[in-house]
């Protein structure tokens, strides 16, 4: 049943944060430590995947998740090869499997796969012959799996341990399949209170049943946070039926200086991008002195080179 | 052809009966139960020693994929997996490529079914010209050339002025509608059912609210026009419930289930399984409690097979994607069984709800064993037990949630007008 782990209970696929084992996720985050100092030195590599293949299957379009999983697969000497599906054969109606079939034959190592749809990632990762690892960087509102551990790799730089702290997800957690990911890495870690802040529009039927605390009103689910995580809004949802305006959401959801006060005077704020500021967030918050949005993008080449590396089974560095 | 089906023991709901005997069948008629007519000479003897014999089964929905979609199954094909489940009447519901929306097509359809070896089949004329919910169809023609009820089946009729127009010209000449609660904008886009399990997943949700909101509006139509209606496929207790209440203040209503949501719920969906996509969808443990129990109370009065045959390219795609459905003719007795032995329900009142009460839903003969009766029995190993697989069944779609599952009970026999048109490879 369990898709991702190996029968002795190593990583065999990188799907979903849901049921992922603590020891993993920790072994992942130590991994990632001990890639940071990749990043700086004048020959930015490591020999771990020396040979390997992988394949960036985006089947719905992505820059920077994409061009961090090609950097991460860069700096541990994979060789890379991009394809934006959403632009070539799915249009001519080529079946998502013989696309898989096809880069297979091209003796394919590893898959990073991109899909619009919920559970793309277990299906491809489902028929795949057994050497190919597939990493999930985003299907539908499900999982962003590497997503929510370079999350937990920030705060666990910024606030040491995860067994005292309070943190709170702003937004479109319906839609959200990186939100998906961090409530289930945050109470996998042991965070003991996960708060969920949005309309009731915003926020997926029995949410409460993934272990966090539900509110409406944003200025009581923010006090006392040591950490603020806010969701991006996608355009198409800003006018509608889900919300009115961007600017009623900005004065009811958005984070500004005044409702980020609320919080822990040490708490961070951070956000998986690409930002609408003005509209889930002041540009006074994100630019501001918590913000740790840009460090998150940094640390996501070290969290997905550990991924990369645990599972094409290499020493962890 | 005379036949002679001995020492089986016969359950016949209609008749309330229950015991070992025998069952004589001549020219197409059941002529003796327990006692041999005069001068009986049986052509073929069935020795049912040990097995149930039972009414042929009535099924209220099962897609035969003709006309339009023979990629995904046939007739001949459909037809005899049907046999094979030992069910002997079929409805078949108009969601074809062109829909039966035409006295010409549903006249074809059966041509070609009374040529074939297999069930009895009843079509259901489409309720709106090409099933568009917008005209309505010529439900009088359309009866004539052998609609047993009027239905959109699965497509949506979002205009409540034509489902209400629809309800008062057939209760002008007393046509029954068979219609599916789901409110169509409250299910758009969705996949699933709204709640812990989709959430979790990231599919997007069908509420409980589809259901129940359609259902207000059907169950106000129908007792304001009086018309003739049958619910189909219900899912969500809430929606029970309603019927439930509607019949109890005298509403002349009937309503079915698909074998599927007796079993499965939505926990089924963790895994992605494209299988277990279907229309409804599944739903919570709750809702699937609600239909164990309204079975056995009386509240939900048939149980149907809801066979949708779906080609295999069609589930080899994620989930959202995929073509709802599950084939299932082959599992409606052994599905039935399963129920009534978790719920400790006799199979006299069990059988009933695949046998007398569909067979009066549908308004045909068959459903009982009487002495006069057509020729419809099934017979069957109660204590068989196989294991689902695509090269167990005969059906061509081998889309079903339960492939790997172990089933107990299997037909031997489906009589059929007199004619044995299933009989169990030794």
């Amino acid at each position: 049943m369990n898709l991702q782990l190996t029968e002795d209970g190593r990583l065999r696929h990188l799907l979903t944060l849901d049921g992922l084992p603590r020891a993993i996720v920790t072994q992942i985050l130590d991994t990632a430590e001990s890639f940071m100092d990749v990043g700086e030195r004048e020959v930015k590599k490591v020999p771990l995947l020396r040979g390997k293949s992988i394949f960036n299957l985006f089947f719905e379009p992505s820059t920077r998740t994409r061009t961090t999983f090609e950097i991460a697969a860069k700096r541990l000497s994979a060789d890379v090869v991009n394809l934006n599906i959403a632009t070539s054969s799915q249009t001519k109606g080529e079946a998502i499997l013989d696309t898989v079939d096809n880069l297979a034959a091209m003796h394919a190592d590893m898959f990073i796969v991109r899909h619009a749809q919920s559970g793309a990632a277990h299906f491809i990762a489902r028929h795949v012959a057994p050497h190919i690892s597939v990493v999930n960087a985003g299907d539908g509102r499900h999982a962003h799996p590497t997503q929510g551990l370079l999350d937990m790799f920030t705060i666990r730089r910024y606030k040491g341990a995860f067994h005292n702290l309070t943190v709170a997800i702003v937004g479109d957690v319906l839609h959200s399949r990186v939100a998906r990911s961090q409530i289930h890495a945050l109470t996998t870690l042991g965070v003991p209170e996960v708060r969920v802040i949005g309309p009731k529009t915003l926020l997926p039927t029995g949410v409460e049943q993934m272990g966090v605390k539900v509110f409406h009103d944003m200025e009581a689910g923010l006090r006392g946070c040591d950490v603020i995580i806010m969701l991006r809004l996608q355009n198409e949802r800003m006018k509608g039926a889900l919300l009115p305006s961007a600017q009623e959401y900005f004065k009811f959801f958005g984070l500004t200086p005044e409702k980020l006060a609320l919080a822990k005077p040490d708490a961070i704020v951070m956000h998986p991008g690409p930002m609408n500021r003005g509209v889930e967030i002041a540009s006074e918050v994100a630019d501001g002195p918590q913000s740790v949005i840009l460090p998150q993008v940094t640390y996501g080449i070290a969290v997905r080179m550990a991924v990369m590396a645990m599972l094409a089974g290499g020493p962890s560095a | 052809m005379k036949i002679h089906i001995r020492n089986g023991r016969i359950i016949d709901p209609m008749n309330a009966r229950d015991g070992v005997g025998d069952l004589y069948i001549a020219a197409g008629k059941i002529v003796g139960n327990g006692q041999a007519p005069a001068d009986f000479h049986a052509n073929r003897t069935l020795d049912a020693t040990g097995l149930i014999v039972c009414p042929g089964l009535v099924d209220l929905s099962v897609r035969l994929r003709e006309p339009g979609y023979e990629y995904r199954a046939t007739l001949e094909s459909e037809m005899l997996a049907a046999a094979a489940g030992g069910i002997t009447s079929l409805a078949c519901p108009p969601d074809t490529d062109p829909p039966l929306d035409e006295p010409g097509l549903v006249e074809m359809l059966k041509f070609r079914a009374k040529n074939l070896p297999g069930p009895r089949v009843y079509p259901l004329g489409a309720l709106t010209q090409k099933l568009e919910g917008r005209a309505l169809t010529e439900m009088a023609e359309l009866t004539e050339a052998g609609c047993r009820a009027f239905t959109q089946a699965d497509a949506p009729l979002t205009d409540t002025l034509v489902l209400l127009r629809a309800m008062e010209y057939a209760a002008t000449f007393g046509f029954s509608l068979w219609l599916r609660p789901q409110d169509v904008a409250l299910a758009r886009e969705g996949v699933a059912h709204d709640g812990a399990v989709a959430s979790r997943l990231g599919l997007p949700g069908i509420p409980a609210l589809a259901e129940t909101v359609a259902l207000a509006t059907i169950l106000q139509l129908a007792r304001e026009t009086g018309a003739r209606v049958h619910l189909a496929r219900l899912s969500t207790r809430e929606g029970i419930a309603m019927v439930r209440a509607a019949k109890a203040q005298g509403l002349a209503v009937s309503c079915d289930v698909a074998a599927t949501h007796v079993h499965l719920s939505e926990n089924d969906l963790v895994g992605f399984d494209a299988h277990m996509h279907l229309v409804p969808p599944l739903r919570s443990l709750r809702d699937r409690d609600a239909i164990r129990e309204a079975l056995r109370d009386g509240s939900l009065d048939a149980l149907c097979s809801d066979h949708t045959p779906v080609d295999e390219d069609a589930k080899q795609v994620p989930f959202g994607e995929s073509e709802p459905g599950a084939s299932g003719v082959e599992l409606l007795l052994p599905l039935t069984l399963k129920w009534a032995r978790e719920m400790g329900v006799p199979l006299l009142q069990a059988l009933d709800l695949v046998t007398w009460k569909p067979a009066q839903i549908l308004g045909v003969p068959g459903g009982h064993l009487s002495v006069g009766a057509c020729a419809d029995v099934c017979i069957f190993d109660a204590a068989a037990e196989w294991v689902v697989t695509p090269q167990a069944l005969a059906s061509q779609g081998d889309n079903t949630p339960f492939l790997g599952h172990p089933m107990q009970g299997r037909v031997r026999y489906t009589v059929i007008d007199g004619h044995i048109d299933f009989e169990a490879p030794r």
